[in-house]
Parts: C-alpha cells; structure tokens; sequence
C-alpha cells in the first residue's frame, strides 16, 4: 500500500460523514443476493436444457464439448483465479479421470454415471498424492512442479500400453442407462442432456465452495498469504484441500469426456490441454466461475468448429483472440459484466453517505 | 503460572551486524495497557514481529500465558491469541470491508469456517457488524478496501484485529494518519475493550499512548531503557536523552519549541504509518 500525501485531508472527508448518518439501509443478506443470482442462472440452465430442440446436431455436439470442457475450466479456475495457484498441469487430473472413466467403461460398465464418479474419485486421489509436494512451493517452483506432473501423466498414458493402449488411444464404449444403450436416433441429445446434468451439480458444487468461509480464506490466501498466517490459518491445508477438490473436478470433466469422445488418448493428459484452458481462463476472466466458461466456449468454438475450416490455422486464430483479448478484455469476458453493474453500483455506494435518511 | 501473559527473555534479533533488538526482557501482566515507545528505529516494530512469529528470534525466549511459544509457528501463536496490526497496513485490498473482517471472525470457534450453510456463518457474519460499528465503518462493509481513505484502512485494521477474539492485542502505531476525532474514537473503543485482551502498543501520538497506557516501556537502539507507569516515564532524564534531538518537543510539549524540526519529524511519522 503506497502511503496517501496528504493522508489528514482524506480521512477527514468520510468518517464525519460516516459517524452521523445513522446506519442506512442494512447490507444485501448473503440468502437474497443468492437468490438474485439464482434467477439469471436458472434461466441459463433451462435454455441450455431446450437447446436440443432448436439447435442441429452439429452445434449441440459442439455445447457438449463446451460444457465438458468448460466444467474442466471452471476446476482449473478454482487454483488459478481462486486461490493464486497457477497449475500448468492441471490436465494430468482430467487424464486421469479420462483413463478411469475408459477402463471402468471397457472391464465393468459403462452405465451412467458410475464411470464419471469413479473418475472423480480418481482424479482427487491423483491430486492428493501429487498437490502434497506442488502445493508446498511457490512462484515458479510450483509452475515447474506442475508442469512435471502434467508431463508425468501424458507420459505414462503413453508408456503403459497394455492398460491405456498407448498412443492408440483407448477406445470407450458408449454411454448406457442400466443396460440401455442410447437410442441411436437421439444419442446426441441424450448424451448432452447427461452432460448438462453432471455439469450443473459440478458447478453448484464449486459454486459453493468458492463462496463459503472456505472459498474466502482461499481468496485471502492469493491476495496475502502472509496475513492470512497472521490470522491464524495455515495455507498450507487449504491450498492442499483445494487442490484436492480440483483434480477430483478435473477427474469428473475428464470422465465425461471419456464417455462423451469414446476415444482417450495421451494428448488428453498433456500439456496443450492445460495451456488451452489456462488461456481460456484469461480470455474468459478467472476468478468468477462463469467466465472461464464463456472462454472456454470461445476456445472450443474456435479450435473443433470453425478449426477444420481454418485448415490447420485453428491455434492460430487463437493465438491472435488472445493477444487481442489481452489488450482489449484486461479483466476477461466477466470483466464487461463489471463495466455494466461497476457505475451503478458505484453511485449507490457514494450517495449512502451523503444520502441522510435518520428516523 | 504467573499472572503475565507475555514474557520475553533476552529477545535479540539480528540483521547481519545490526541489532535491531538487543536482549529485552518484559513481562506483560494479564489485562494490562501496555505502551511501547522508542526513537524511530528503536527496534519497537521488529520486537512486535518476534513476539507475533512472523520473524524469528536470533535468541532468547518468548513466552505466552505460560508456554513456551519461540519455536511457534505464527499462525499457532495466532490461535493461541495474539493478534496484530501492522505499521504498513496489510488488508485484503480487493475484497470489501466486510469480508476483510470476516476472514479473521469466521476462523472463531462458531465462525462457521467449514460450513457451506450461510445459516451457519451467521455468527461470523454479525460479528463482523458489529465490530465494523464499533470501529465506526459500519456503512462502509460493502466497499472495497481500496476505495477506503487511510484513516478509514487503520480502522479496519483494528476491527480485524479484534475479529480474531485476541488475548493479546499488538497493535503498531494504529492511530498514525487519522484524524484527532477518528484516533480519539480509537482510544474510546480500546479503553472499552475487556480485561480478558491485553493490549500492548507502539505509538507515536503521546496523547494516545497516556490516555491509554497502565504503563510504559521505552526502548532506544533495541535496547530497553526502562520501563514503569506513564509518570515515571515521562519524569524519566534517561528518557530525555535518548529522545535529545529526534523529537524531544513533541514528547513532552504541546507546542513544539522549534516548529520547523518538529514538523518534519511529524510529517516522517505520517508518511511511514
């Protein structure tokens, strides 16, 4: 904090002020501004669960994908925007959660949703023995460490290819209800309204956890680690839970891709995931939970649906969508939604002192 | 035990061939109002940093409410009960006022820290009202810190501190760059505050400290010089000499006998808080 020139002059201004109007309109309850959000987002969910009706095949499929991957981004989004830690290798866990996803489809069953809890379950797991080491370094220590385990990962799906098939990838098969294979006419439909499912608890999940007392202490831990130790907590725990919770997300976004692409390959653990989504996370704006969503929509958009037009050109017209997004979005696409609610709110905040409404 | 909250032995903490603290020894008594005051670079900020943990001590021992707490982690002496805050504020500067307090209230037994329930952060939640009333920002809790004046981040500062439900409160010159009526607020509100909290501060504002203070340590290059109740102190020549030169007026006159010295000491003093 830079210290203010004439710091008199400022703290005379407001505490007068502050001390004689009598305490206005008591603070937004934390229940009411939920329920405000829970309209918009009701809406939200609801037009997406009408989508198959109006949309061909082709773009439901492309929301598919958007979901599964954005349900991957929004767990990254809770280490990176949330609590300060940027992973390089978050994608080991959605590998992870892919290849259990797969296996538990190819030698048990590939009945919904057992296959993506399990690769839930294993995601977490593979967090917990990883993040314990990760979690404990800082700046680019962590970067590397991350990055290694992503490495790690991509390289044993590669190398073990009795279990995981190598660079062939493993083939998965389709998605049942109990014994009930799909209808094949609306496959596509059906598998959406599947994903849309397991994506709308996962992100009321981490929607939660990143407004409980939890999810504060994680954004105090990114903004000052240091004071939070002052406070009492040990960072160490909370990074670690988080961690956990994040890969056990990933394993979740992971297994859905499974079940959702039949086909899990090496590249799914590697690098180039995690790269795509941390620059989904710019492009969207980490820290809220729905932005990286919106970036990851972009980045899917731009790379499966518009990509085989471009010719190989698809990584390209991204690149060039962030650097521009860089220069233009600062704070990402959830960045524009403060522009809107930023001035109003703003002005509500600066009448209130002035504003004397003693009764 | 005895009835000493704090109690330090010999505490020295080195900076490569500067002593910042030189072998203090003091004991706090439970419920006490205890002023630390000094020359700038006395050492007072540093002796705060060895008492909380977030420095270690080069040697000697700190002792809290009767166990031995030098090899403690800070965050463990936290939870024991010790509180700050510091010269250079350190707040959650993108978060509002509110959550400011709430990141130290909710970490209280209650506080409803590992609950998902907003029914069950309640406690937390009111808590943190009415500290921000008591402190006098209660109609500032949705603002960010960073719109916040310098004075009104001091504040905060204190309602978080106080959050922590502290037995020992360390509070470094919380009273540096606020107006008279906001440090005259402080000093109320610190004067309010339960026996159960001892309180030991370092301030600049002499009328701070004996409007406050039950008694009174004066240290002078990491070293203490003497320590007694406030009248003691201020009679002190010992005293006098270690303050010779760097503020003597301020400590012990009203009016400044040479205004243009005294005045830059001051304007030093509001630009370091």
């Amino acid at each position: 904090m830079s210290a203010p020139a004439h710091p008199s002059t400022d703290a005379d201004a407001t505490p007068g002020a502050g001390s004689t109007a009598a305490a206005p309109a008591p603070p937004v309850s934390p229940t009411r501004r939920g329920l405000l959000g829970a309209v918009p987002a009701t809406v939200v969910v609801l037009v997406l669960a009408f989508v198959p009706f109006f949309l061909a095949e082709d773009p439901v499929t492309i929301l598919t994908r958007i979901l599964v991957f954005g349900m991957f981004a929004v767990s990254l989004d809770l280490l990176v925007g949330i609590t300060g830690l940027p992973s390089l290798g978050h994608a080991a866990y959605f590998g992870v959660g892919a290849y259990t996803a797969g296996l538990v489809a190819v030698h048990w069953t590939p009945s919904a949703p057992v296959p993506v809890l399990l690769a839930a379950g294993a995601g977490a797991v593979a967090a917990l023995l990883t993040g314990w080491l990760a979690v404990r370094s800082h700046g680019v220590f962590f970067l590397m460490l991350t990055l290694a385990i992503g490495e790690i990962a991509s390289q044993l799906a590669l190398q073990l290819d009795d279990i995981t098939g190598g660079s062939n990838g493993l083939p998965v098969p389709s998605i049942r209800f109990g014994s009930e294979p799909f209808d094949a006419d609306f496959r596509i439909a059906y598998t959406y309204w599947y994903v849309l499912a397991i994506f709308v608890v996962g992100f009321a999940a981490m929607w939660l956890i990143s407004r409980s007392p939890f999810g504060l202490a994680l954004r105090g831990i990114r903004d000052n680690e240091d004071r939070m130790r002052s406070l009492g907590y040990t960072p160490f725990r909370y990074k670690y839970v988080v961690y956990i919770l994040a890969g056990g997300f990933a394993g979740l976004a992971g297994g859905l891709f499974a079940q959702v692409n039949r086909l899990v390959s090496p590249v799914d653990a590697g690098f180039a995931l995690s790269a795509i989504t941390l620059l989904a996370l710019v492009l969207g704006g980490a820290g809220t939970l729905w932005g990286p969503v919106l970036g990851m929509a972009v980045v899917v958009i731009v790379r499966d649906y518009y990509g085989p037009d471009l010719g190989g050109h698809g990584p390209l017209v991204l690149g060039i969508v962030f650097v521009v997004a860089v220069y233009v979005l600062p704070r990402g696409m959830a960045g524009l939604a403060g522009l809107l609610t930023g001035p109003r709110r703003r002005t509500r905040r600066s009448i209130v002192p002035g504003e004397e409404r003693t009764s | 035990m005895s009835d000493h909250l704090l109690e330090l032995s010999g505490v020295t903490r080195t900076f490569g061939a500067l002593t910042a603290v030189d072998g203090v020894d003091l004991a706090v008594p439970v419920g006490s109002r205890h002023a630390l005051i000094g020359p700038n670079g006395a050492g007072k900020s540093t002796l705060f940093k060895l008492v909380t943990g977030s420095m270690p001590v080069s040697s000697g021992r700190v002792v809290f409410d009767g166990t031995d707490v030098t090899r403690m982690s800070e965050s463990h002496r936290a939870r024991r009960g010790i509180s700050q805050t510091l010269q250079h504020s350190s707040l959650f500067l993108s978060q509002t006022v509110e959550r400011n307090v709430l990141m130290a209230a909710q970490r209280q037994p209650g506080g409803g820290r590992r609950s998902l329930l907003p029914r069950r952060q309640r406690a937390a939640r009111d808590r943190a009202h009415e500290l921000l009333t008591d402190v006098g920002l209660a109609n500032r809790s949705a603002a960010l810190v960073s719109a916040l004046s310098h004075g009104e981040r001091r504040q905060l500062e204190v309602a978080v501190a106080l959050a922590c439900e502290p037995r020992l409160l360390l509070l470094d010159e919380p009273a540096a760059g606020m107006s008279p009526a906001e440090s005259s607020r402080l000093v109320g509100l610190l004067k309010a505050l339960p026996d159960t909290v001892t309180l030991v501060i370092v301030e600049h504002d002499l009328d701070v400290v004996f409007a406050l203070a039950t008694s009174v340590t004066v240290l002078h290059l990491g070293k203490l010089l003497l320590t007694g109740p406030p009248d003691e102190v201020r009679a002190s020549t010992a005293v006098q000499e270690a303050y010779l030169g760097t503020g003597r007026e301020a400590l012990f006159l009203d009016t400044p006998a040479s205004p243009s010295l005294a005045k830059g000491d001051r304007t030093t003093e509001l630009g370091v808080g």
